[in-house]
């Protein structure tokens, strides 16, 4: 792989792309080249619009295909890759009982007005996800499942009286960066209430970037696509950073 | 299972009427040879390579060698007995020999006599049994990597196509697509080859939206498919196109290099190249007794009709078109399991139950012809450039096929009328082949069409099209049927299009040894 890539269509360095949109526009000649100058103000140069209909009298819906200028810089990619190995329930639970000789306790919820629960259900919950069964179905963790609207208080709350090794939050609703501003609210609350010996906190959701974790004041943030057996693994890996940090 | 009950005297009748339709054409076809015909019989006696030397640069010796012969003394008694006469006169080791000497202006070239003749007939029965020996060793060998690595694990197989303009190039295409569930590769050919009256020579890299056919890129191309089928464990068969004004020369090649399939349709080139008929129908019975001696599996096209037609009021076009593809393919000696005929899937889906139609028409096929590969081709003409509804007809498409059980699936494109597909498409397109196929692969298990209901009525109603339609050509004749428009909508008159002046009739004393061999079956 070169450090510059451009867009592959049938042959090297074509830089071809497709996109689709559509336009506050009605249908016409008109439509066609509006989506053309957006085509082009986005990098696409020549753009082809191959196909426009009308939707209802006001707005169009534009195929292009078109090569783009731009370069992808493979150097400047900066992503999170995953930091800890993936392993089994087995392999999970014979790593807790060796390590910690109890039950790990995971305390998760939807905070704030989320009412959400698809997303912690599907780590939380035996039924699971993508195949892989929840952390419930793990005999070596304890789920303590708060479902949906918990007020951080809350949720504090009942982490301390589970003496929660983890808390796990899950935001879908992302208008007005709720899902950020809430994630903030419940770490901060976290820190003031527990100091050094607050549990491990993990955000997830789909409109999350991994990259966040930091601005969020969380440990590990998880975005789209997540299985449970990704979360329990590294449960397992930072349960095990923390012991050594403490040995 | 016959689902339709079609009357078997109504099939009967069709195909009588195709018998006899077709029947002054094949006179006609006998009667004549083609400058094709002669070109692709010096192939099969040895002659390659081209003289690189001509100011319109390479020109194959073969054509420099039928052109000679045709200004000196004419056609009528075909190449071999002017060639191999003067090969023994002027004492040449071979035909490359001869070509080389003719530029020269060195060689001229006489119809032999008496005993003269005996021995050019004898040489030239001699050289063209070597080429016609290795076609059928090819024919063998590919028999024996089939039950060596065996064929796709279902039907119908899967067709894709590729098309780069570098054999090369297609080589690293056809490769990923057979690793990705191709069990067929066509290498689609340059625009424009099929109005060369010349097969270009070599490996090529410059071909516009496709690859030329030549003998050393069918040789690369089937190398490359027996690599990638050792490695997927399936024969992956390789599809090219005895088409144009050079149908017999390729057919020629294609059984020389182990081509698997070949495009090859009785009225494709006159009606969509514009190529004289008579050309046409000589040339094609030739390229067809080259192919069932190859064991090469002929793909019809009767899906062009229904890009120009409309195909509802058209369906019986293709009907009939079948009809006299499969005449003309027993005919030149083409048995059934080498038949692929062609249908599509191209009526306009705003027409109301279009996919019932759809279903008809292609069940049609399948019951009028039980034993042949038909081959099912995609959606082109309603594909407008929007994707998303492409790729959803092109799902309908596949399920079509396996419902009514399809033999060859040339796989569907969304960006088919956009752009040649991106690698990404044709992943995209595989999957939704593998989808319907892993969904509903057996459903035609289940597929009983109501006895009185739309479907069953919609093919008794087309076949009876075809009857009155057929009945109409035997009347008319069918070379006046092609000069009306009754197919696609184009008229060619029988003295017009392009290599007319490349037809030439027999003399009684004609001779051609591949002919004789191929007619014969030894």
């Amino acid at each position: 792989m070169s450090r510059y890539v451009r867009p592959y269509g049938d042959t090297t360095g074509d830089g071809m792309v497709q996109t689709s949109f559509t336009l506050p526009v009605p249908f016409g000649p008109r439509a066609d080249g509006a989506a053309q100058q957006l085509a082009n103000k986005m990098g696409m140069d020549p753009a082809m619009v191959v196909h426009s209909h009308p939707i209802g009298d006001d707005f169009t819906f534009f195929v292009v295909y078109g090569s783009v200028k731009h370069l992808v810089d493979m150097d400047e990619v900066r992503v999170v890759e995953r930091e800890y190995p993936l392993l089994s329930p087995a392999e999970v639970n014979t790593t807790v009982k060796k390590v910690l000789r109890r039950k790990l306790v995971v305390v998760g919820g939807c905070i704030g007005t989320d009412a959400h629960t698809v997303g912690i259900d599907a780590i939380l919950n035996i039924k699971g996800f993508a195949g892989e069964k929840g952390l419930e179905y793990y005999r070596e963790l304890k789920v303590v499942n708060l479902g949906a609207q918990v007020s951080v208080p809350e949720l504090v709350r009942r982490a301390r009286a589970e003496k929660a090794d983890a808390v796990l939050v899950s935001q879908v609703v992302t208008q007005r960066d709720a899902h950020i501003l809430n994630t903030q609210e419940m770490s901060a609350a976290f820190r003031e209430a527990m100091g050094d010996r607050r549990p491990l906190l993990v955000a997830g959701g789909p409109r999350f970037d991994p990259l966040m974790a930091g601005e969020l004041g969380v440990d590990r943030v998880f975005s789209r696509g997540t299985t449970p057996g990704e979360v329990a693994s590294y449960l397992v890996h930072a349960m095990q950073e923390k012991k050594g940090v403490a040995a | 299972m016959a689902l339709l009950g079609l009357d078997p005297k109504v099939v009967a009748t069709a195909r009588e009427l195709a018998a006899r339709a077709a029947e002054p054409v094949v006179s006609i076809a006998k009667a004549h040879t083609t400058v094709a015909v002669e070109r692709a019989t010096l192939r099969l006696a040895g002659i390659t390579g081209a003289d690189s030397t001509h100011r319109a640069g390479d020109v194959p010796w073969v054509n420099r060698v039928i052109d000679a012969v045709r200004e000196q003394c004419g056609l009528e008694h075909g190449v071999v007995l002017p060639a191999f006469h003067a090969l023994r006169r002027h004492d040449l080791g071979s035909l490359t020999e001869l070509a080389e000497a003719t530029a020269a202006g060195q060689v001229r070239f006489t119809i032999p006599t008496g005993k003269e003749l005996t021995a050019a007939k004898k040489a030239a029965t001699g050289a063209v049994a070597k080429g016609i020996r290795t076609i059928d060793r090819n024919r063998v060998q590919r028999d024996k990597l089939v039950a060596k690595l065996g064929d796709p694990a279902q039907r119908p197989w899967i067709y894709l196509i590729v098309a780069t303009g570098d054999i090369d190039e297609d080589v690293v295409q056809a490769q990923n697509a057979a690793r990705a569930g191709a069990d067929v590769i066509a290498v689609i050919r340059s625009t424009g080859q099929s109005l060369l009256d010349y097969v270009p020579e070599g490996a090529t890299h410059h071909g516009f939206a496709g690859t030329y056919a030549t003998q050393e890129n069918f040789r690369i191309m089937r190398a490359a498919l027996d690599d990638v089928s050792k490695e997927v464990g399936r024969y992956v068969r390789l599809t090219n196109y005895a088409s144009g004004l050079c149908m017999p020369e390729i057919a020629v090649l294609a059984g020389l290099q182990r081509l698997d399939m070949m495009l090859n349709d009785s009225m494709y080139g006159i009606l969509f190249r514009d190529i004289n008929p008579i050309r046409t129908f000589v040339d094609q019975r030739f390229s067809r007794q080259v192919h069932a001696r190859a064991g090469i599996i002929i793909n019809t096209g009767e899906d062009n009709y229904l890009t120009t037609a409309d195909a509802v009021d058209a369906a019986h076009t293709v009907t009939v078109s079948q009809l006299l593809n499969e005449h003309f393919a027993h005919e030149a000696g083409l048995p059934d399991h080498l038949l692929g005929l062609g249908h599509a899937f191209e009526i306009n889906p705003k027409v109301p139950d279009s996919f019932r139609l759809e279903l008809a028409h292609a069940l049609l096929a399948r019951e009028l012809f039980p034993d042949a590969p038909l081959k099912w081709m995609p959606p082109t003409k309603h594909m407008t450039g929007d994707v998303f509804q492409g790729y959803l007809l092109d799902g309908f498409f596949n399920l079509a096929g396996v419902l009514t059980g399809q033999s060859i699936l040339l796989v569907g494109m969304m960006t088919e009328a956009v752009v040649t597909p991106f690698l990404s498409d044709r992943d995209l397109a595989l999957r939704n082949v593998r989808y319907v196929l892993d969904a509903a692969g057996s459903l035609a298990e289940d597929f009983r069409p109501a006895p009185d209901g739309l479907i069953v009525k919609r093919a008794h109603q087309v076949l009876g099209e075809a009857v009155d339609l057929l009945e109409r050509i035997v009347a008319d004749g069918l070379l006046n049927a092609i000069a009306d428009g009754t197919f696609g909508l184009m008229k060619r008159p029988a003295d017009q299009g392009r290599g007319a002046d490349g037809v030439v009739e027999k003399a009684e004393a004609y001779f051609n040894p591949a002919s004789e061999m191929l007619e014969a079956g030894a």
